[in-house]
């Protein structure tokens, strides 16, 4: 099962919150959907799930156009939205068994699939607790459930880990890996540590507009250079540093050098003879690693 | 869909106001019927339910948009809407569903006022010395009324987010149905009055309070319940 979109804009009166995005999740991927807050994130997903309408572009799952045959599609997406709505006054495997209901699913196998779910998120215990009771860590899970619960090809969550305390988040994540394994799955978020665990394609918005659109280890490897900063008190001139191994430079003052390069143990000790053989006087050398999380403050601050 | 109404038949017999609600309309209509020296039966001399009749309407401006204000309105409060309209249920599939689950409710505040009615042919000189056609004439008359109420009241509610707002404004408009346009028609002369009283839901449950049930009267209920229905439906669909 795919999910491709393309074109979508979308705005709140003046607001242009989509404009002109376009991404394709291939069956079986998890695909990280990255962006600052205000992104447009949530509104993407809650176009995907037939919520919203788009002004203008469509969204396909699996070939199907959402606009043409929203209740199609809606069986084939379990989505747990931003704020994970539930209904409080009921109790879990009620309210498991009362979603499987609006999927039309036959009592006995709805009941079956609720007991498996339930013991798939960790709720077995809880079952006779009220939602309204729950901590959030739970509430949270309730919801991956009741995503789960029609058994959906695609499943679409939105900011699932938002809020959780450290060992919660641990637990929520690893959820969200044994529940991928079959699945296509989006999965929305701005914490970096989770897309390098979970996803296998990333795609970053800003501004209603994709800005980065790749394979989680294509960006890793884009990423996965390190910068030499280099400060000395003396003006530096280019030409000093042809012939050393870095794959590019930035002059940032004169007396200041920043290299990006594969190998930066090689390069500072190229660095320093450069500094000794010009007998330069040396501020400081230092040594910054980039890693996802930088490529995606790059990429969307401005 | 079946899920659905269950889920909200289940909601407000979970919910603590929900009792409160129905037991204030059974005491009131109790007071009334029993109790108030100028409106008890016991006063009035003789045996019909008269009292029931007239004033139940009333209450029931309040009781059913009590019912049906938060069925739309808290749900898009709490974000479940968003789970409602990402199932598989068409937006008339909700409508509906929570429709039906206002009258049964309606239905079930109605049924104990039927011992109002074993009290009367008890009570009657010569027992069973009542008119029994006029009584249930009235009765499915007065459950009409409510049922209409209950699709105003949805209306109400599918058009905010607040139930307060959804209250206040189905109560005014089920007051200006019963009654409101009645007194209106005072107001104006020959045929736009006859119209005018022919568009308020009083003058046709009065005509059925006769004990006779006459297919204009029923026509009229169905006609302004699928009106105020597919209202909701149509706000809901712009929701979108």
């Amino acid at each position: 099962m795919s999910i491709e979109i393309n074109h979508l804009s979308k705005s709140f009166g003046e607001q242009k919150v989509l404009n002109d995005i376009s991404f394709q999740a291939s069956p079986g991927q998890v695909l990280g959907f990255l962006g600052p807050n205000g992104a447009g994130k949530s509104t993407t997903m809650k176009i995907i799930t037939g919520y919203l309408q788009a002004d203008a572009g469509e969204a396909l799952v699996n070939g199907i156009s959402v606009k043409k045959h929203p209740i199609a599609v809606s069986k084939l997406i379990g989505y747990l939205p931003e704020h994970n709505p539930l209904y409080d006054e009921m109790y879990i495997s009620e309210f498991l068994s009362f979603i499987g209901g609006l999927y039309q699913m036959k009592k006995k196998h709805r009941l079956e699939r609720v007991e498996m779910v339930m013991d798939q998120c960790g709720l077995t215990d809880e079952r006779r607790k009220r939602i309204g009771n729950l901590s959030k860590g739970y509430r949270q899970r309730v919801g991956l459930a009741k995503s789960l619960v029609h058994d959906p090809e695609i499943i679409i969550l939105d900011e699932p880990t938002t809020g959780l305390d450290p060992n919660q988040l641990v637990e929520i994540r690893q959820l969200i890996k044994a529940i991928s394994q079959d699945k296509t799955l989006v999965l929305s978020t701005h914490i970096m540590q989770e897309v390098e665990i979970l996803c296998d394609k990333v795609v970053i918005i800003k501004k209603g507009k994709v800005v980065a659109q790749d394979a989680l280890q294509n960006l890793k490897a884009k990423a996965g250079k390190s910068i030499v900063l280099l400060e000395t008190e003396e003006s530096l001139e280019t030409e000093w540093i042809d012939g050393l191994s870095y794959s590019s430079v930035e002059i940032k003052q004169p007396g200041q050098m920043a290299f990006t390069c594969k190998d930066p143990k090689k390069l500072r000790a190229e660095i320093i003879e450069l500094v000794q053989s010009r007998g330069l006087n040396l501020v400081s050398i230092r040594q910054e690693e980039k890693n996802l999380e930088s490529v995606f403050q790059s990429l969307t601050q401005n | 869909m079946l899920s659905l109404f269950i889920k909200e038949v289940n909601a407000f017999f979970s919910n603590l106001s929900a009792y409160l609600i129905t037991a204030v309309f059974l005491v009131s209509l109790g007071l009334i019927v029993w109790v108030f020296p100028g409106t008890s039966v016991l006063d009035y001399g003789y045996a019909d339910l008269e009292p029931l009749f007239s004033y139940t309407p009333f209450v029931f401006i309040f009781l059913l948009p009590a019912i049906t204000m938060r069925m739309v309105a808290e749900e898009k409060k709490s974000g479940t809407w968003e789970l409602l309209k990402t199932s598989p249920l068409k937006n008339y599939q909700i409508v509906l569903a929570k429709y039906l689950a206002a009258l049964v409710l309606l239905f079930f505040s109605l049924i104990p006022t039927l011992v109002y009615y074993f009290s009367i042919v008890q009570l009657g000189d010569t027992i069973g010395n009542i008119d029994s056609a006029r009584f249930f004439g009235a009765y499915i008359g007065l459950f009409l009324v409510g049922a209409l109420f209950a699709a105003v009241g949805l209306f109400s509610s599918s058009i905010t987010s607040n139930q307060i707002v959804s209250f206040v404004l189905a109560v005014f408009l089920s007051f200006l149905l019963y009654g409101g346009v009645g007194a209106l028609a005072t107001l104006s002369s020959g045929d736009q009055a006859l119209w005018l009283q022919g568009l308020g839901a009083d003058f046709h449950y009065e005509q059925m309070g006769r004990g006779v049930i006459v297919s204009e009267n029923i026509y009229y209920f169905i006609g302004m319940i699928l009106t105020f229905l597919v209202c909701s439906w149509v706000m809901i669909n712009i929701d979108e």
